[in-house]
């Protein structure tokens, strides 16, 4: 197959990539030093991968990396570019919602997705938001106290 | 003396938080290495089956394809994958490649190639030609005469009876139980199934291995035991351990799964074979179905009791399988005796047990180790008794569990394989555990009232107690050493193998709080067989008791040699020196005093001495902790779901040395425990193949399946823990499925006795129990 080339921009810089037809956008983004975006399933079960894409939550192993192009993508790099933490990655770390760490990209940038467009989620709001990110480690409480403490601290949550 | 203000005991945040939630490289996959290739396993179609021949031709001739290994071209060693201490108490009955499949899924050849799709290419051009064996499935059927034998190789090693398919074999007494069952006015006695469950580590397993320019092994991998992953790979491919150096990144969960050798073995063969680096990643699917799993049981849980409430003799015969090989067989069956029968007291106890093979998924060490099964069916017969004796769940158990100063002897009697050593309660919150998990649960209102009913919804309330121990008594140890920087920071090597749970952090807090100095100063490594101490790994619930142990220790030795320093450079004895919040001073109200900073700069540029110490540490005890866990469910009795409204655990794991890690811990396994019980089951054909190797067939729960979780954690001093420490890592799953069970009867008045409870299991028990209560009922 032949590759195309496409145009992305991740996490506001500018690239130019070429890909076969079939390129997994997971597998892509891995190899362009975007390790946050983890593989889980390859199925779309699991939620590791998530990233964004124009400011949705989408799985990168159900997404072509064609489909990327001429589009904004976020990966958990993007949250903090200059090596300080988004104040949800910062509640995530405070409130102990990371223990093995591996779906925690995926769940900060589902729910980032979520306060994005909810800034005063209420808990069932958070627990649906998160839903596609499965943790096997923390039985959720703290993830989701840690994504309320984040909406409360910007002035939002109910 | 202790700081003002302590570090153990406090919700720190942990060391690797912030990086994880950067997604910063961390994780095994996150270190590309150039040159890298990619390694992928055949795995067995055939359940059970000889290799007649394998043709490898048309994958060599591949273009891409580095290497094709089948078992002509390995060393053949007997082993065992289970990460134990040596001599492993595993049977010996696993090769790296073998001339025959003993289950769907089992390793036939590996392959290394350029890309992941020329790796999965070549697998599917390797022709093998099967003869194919009566596959034995059924574990009640493994050991009856003229049934295929799995294990007929004639070089394995430790297996108890290969004939008959039996790995291993345990028989157990104290006192003498028929006459306890004859002492009795009521014997209870019933049969429990349960069944496999999956691990699901969100990041599945995975190995990458090189030769580093000194053609050492070098293997980055996401294991709980990295020396000894470094012993057996180095037995393995017969080289010797100084040849292997293996690191343990940051690992994507673990409980247990990695706790076992599953890739390191076959990618280390590749790299020798190749020169090259080389990678292997389970797939979710290959998760599912080569990686390990719960061993599924048949449990017959017998117990006699007087009128007065009392245990007269408590016995449990408990057929087990391990699958195709005896990884962790004896030990976690072990296991479903000396923890669970204990709990209550009796003179007269019973452990017998049967570990078969059957051509099934392999078992292995799963969080609990063989608890959840022995606690589902110790806790039932206890809920059930009680309500015959017309005694409130709660006051019956008091009665009878396990207190403050006993002397647990079945541990003695069931080791780690072998004999074992005694158990002595020297901290037990388990009373306070029942009264404040059953306060949060509304245990009084909600069991005196009848159950709550809504139409065609029932509530009821349930509890179930159980104990775990902290480590293998006097075989588990570790190493720690310490080491002054010239700046007054301090660095802790540690043989813990942090697996998500905190170790690093836990480690940091005891040795800050030990030296005097803030967290801040503290830097950890850990996981390492080239760089750190010795360390048996992170299992059996013994990381925060055992390796945070050597900590204490080694940090007490440091703090000694920097008293003695300051007590010179202050002029005063060393008596009167302290060393709190980074300073070292004098408590002899001279108010002299160093800071850790110029104490330690001194030390190394005009002392010229290295601040440094080390220690080994051991205990010759488990100290268990304590769990009382409190579920509410409603039934709905028009389609048989049971959902968990509320699961409450009070939890006594001595001081917890990090509070907001510790309830991390409860949590995960409550959500783990909760789904043993009622949603996750690996579905195996007739064929012995899996059919549900995917999150969407094997449910695991999201955060909006979750009940209410409420934690408490009761505190306890352990005297032989760090700080007052016990563990806390596996207990909390034991609780969830009986309490669940029990809350079930609460509710509809029907005992399940099969994992998991499923809704067509619950409506068909229903509408059997209303037939046959209301005969006339359904005429019309």
């Amino acid at each position: 197959m032949s590759a195309i080339e496409i145009d992305v921009t991740v996490n506001g810089a500018a690239r130019r990539w070429r890909v076969a037809p079939g390129d997994l956008l997971l597998d892509v983004l891995r190899r362009e030093g975007y390790g946050g975006v983890k593989r889980g399933c390859e199925s779309g079960e699991c939620g590791a991968c998530t990233i964004l894409l124009d400011g949705k939550a989408v799985l990168a192993c159900l997404t072509f990396a064609a489909q990327a192009d001429g589009r904004e993508v976020v990966t958990i790099e993007g949250l903090s570019p200059d090596g300080k933490l988004d104040p949800l990655q910062e509640a995530f770390v405070e409130h102990a919602a990371v223990q093995c760490g591996y779906c925690a990209p995926g769940m900060i940038l589902s729910a980032k997705a979520l306060l994005d467009e909810r800034p005063d989620p209420s808990e069932a709001e958070v627990r649906e938001a998160l839903a596609g990110n499965l943790c096997r480690c923390t039985g959720y409480v703290k993830p989701v106290e840690a994504v309320l403490a984040a909406a409360r601290a910007k002035g939002g949550a109910r | 003396m202790k700081p003002e203000d302590p570090i153990v005991g406090r919700s720190l945040g942990k060391l690797d938080g912030a990086k994880l939630a950067a997604g910063r490289p961390a994780f095994t996959d996150d270190f590309p290495v150039p040159g890298m290739l990619v390694g992928k396993i055949l795995a067995s179609s055939r359940a059970h089956a000889r290799i007649r021949s394998i043709d490898t031709s048309r994958a060599k001739a591949l273009p891409g394809v580095r290497a094709v290994l089948t078992w002509q071209d390995v060393p053949r060693v007997p082993h065992t994958t289970a990460g134990q201490a040596w001599p492993e108490p595993s049977p010996y009955d696993t090769f790296l490649l073998d001339s025959k499949v003993r289950f769907v899924g089992d390793r036939v050849a590996a392959v290394a190639a350029d890309t992941r799709a020329i790796a999965e290419e070549a697998v599917r051009l390797i022709e093998v030609d099967y003869e194919n064996l009566p596959a034995v499935l059924d574990m009640e059927q493994a050991m009856a005469e003229g049934v295929a034998v799995i294990h007929d190789e004639p070089d394995a090693k430790g297996i108890h009876d290969a004939r008959h398919n039996l790995a291993g074999y345990i028989l157990k007494e104290l006192g003498d139980v028929e006459a306890g069952f004859r002492e009795a006015d009521f014997v209870c006695e019933r049969e429990f199934r349960t069944h496999r469950q999956q691990h699901c580590p969100i990041e599945p397993h995975v190995t990458a291995s090189w030769l580093d320019p000194d053609d050492r092994l070098t293997i980055l991998s996401s294991t709980q035991v990295p020396f000894h992953a470094r012993r057996q790979v180095a037995m393995i491919l017969q080289i010797p351990v100084q040849r292997v150096h293996v690191i343990k990144p940051r690992i994507g969960g673990g409980f247990g799964g990695k706790q076992e050798l599953l890739l390191e073995d076959i990618c280390g063969a590749l790299t020798l074979a190749t020169r090259r680096p080389v990678k292997i990643e389970y797939t979710r699917a290959e998760e599912f179905f080569m990686a390990r799993s719960r061993h599924p049981q048949v449990l017959r849980m017998k117990m006699g009791v007087k009128r007065d409430g009392s245990i007269t003799a408590s016995s449990l015969k408990v057929l087990a399988t391990t699958g195709a090989y005896g990884s962790h067989a004896l030990t976690v069956q072990g296991n479903t005796g000396s923890k669970v029968l204990p709990l209550y007291r009796t003179p007269n106890m019973r452990f017998e047990c049967h570990v078969v093979y059957t051509n099934m998924p392999v078992a292995g060490a799963f969080r609990g180790y063989g608890c959840p099964q022995g606690f589902f069916a110790q806790e039932s017969v206890v809920d059930e008794i009680a309500h015959d004796l017309g005694l409130d769940p709660i006051e019956f158990r008091r009665r009878n569990l396990i207190r403050l100063g006993d002397l647990d002897e079945l541990s003695a009697q069931l080791g780690e394989g072998r004999k074992g050593l005694a158990r002595t309660i020297r901290s037990c919150g388990m009373p306070q555990c029942l009264e404040e998990g059953a306060a949060a649960i509304g245990w009084q209102e909600k069991r005196q009232a009848p159950p709550a009913r809504d139409g065609h919804l029932r509530r009821g309330v349930g509890v179930a107690c159980s104990m775990q121990g902290s480590s293998i008594a006097g075989i588990d140890w570790g190493a720690a050493l310490i080491r002054m920087n010239e700046d007054g920071s301090f660095h802790v090597m540690s043989g813990a193998s942090d697996v998500g749970a905190g170790a690093d952090t836990v480690m940091a807090q005891i040795a800050a709080e030990t030296l005097g100095v803030t967290l801040d100063k503290i830097l950890v490594t850990s996981g390492d067989t080239d760089t750190t101490p010795f360390d048996v790994g992170a299992y059996a619930s013994s990381t925060t008791i055992i390796s945070g142990g050597a900590v204490k220790k080694a940090a007490e030795k440091v703090r000694a040699q920097i008293v003695a320093l300051g007590a010179k450079f202050l002029e005063v004895a060393p008596e009167a020196v302290v060393c709190r919040d980074n300073t070292v001073s004098a408590a002899d109200g001279s108010g002299k005093c160093i800071s850790m900073q110029d104490l330690a700069r001194r030390a190394t540029y005009k002392e010229k001495m290295q601040v440094m110490d080390h220690a080994s540490h051991f205990i010759t005890d488990s100290p268990p902790p304590f769990c009382a866990q409190f579920a509410e469910v409603e039934v709905d009795t028009d389609t048989g779901q049971v959902r968990v409204l509320h699961l409450a655990t009070a939890i006594d794991c001595g001081v917890a040395l990090n509070p907001a890690l510790a309830e991390g811990q409860v949590e995960g396994a409550v959500a783990q425990g909760i789904g043993y019980g009622l949603y996750e089951e690996m579905a195996i054909d007739g064929q012995g193949v899996m059919r549900n190797p995917n999150f969407l067939d094997y449910k695991i729960l999201a955060a909006n399946d979750m009940p209410k979780l409420t934690t408490i954690l009761v505190p306890t001093e352990e005297p032989l823990g760090p700080y007052g420490a016990k563990s806390i890592g596996e207990v909390a799953i034991n609780g969830p499925t009986p309490a669940v069970a029990n809350a079930i009867f609460h509710a509809i008045g029907i005992r399940f006795r099969k994992l998991p409870i499923r809704p067509e299991d619950v409506l068909r028990a229903w509408r059997e129990k209303n037939r046959q209560e209301q005969p006339a009922a359904v005429t019309r």
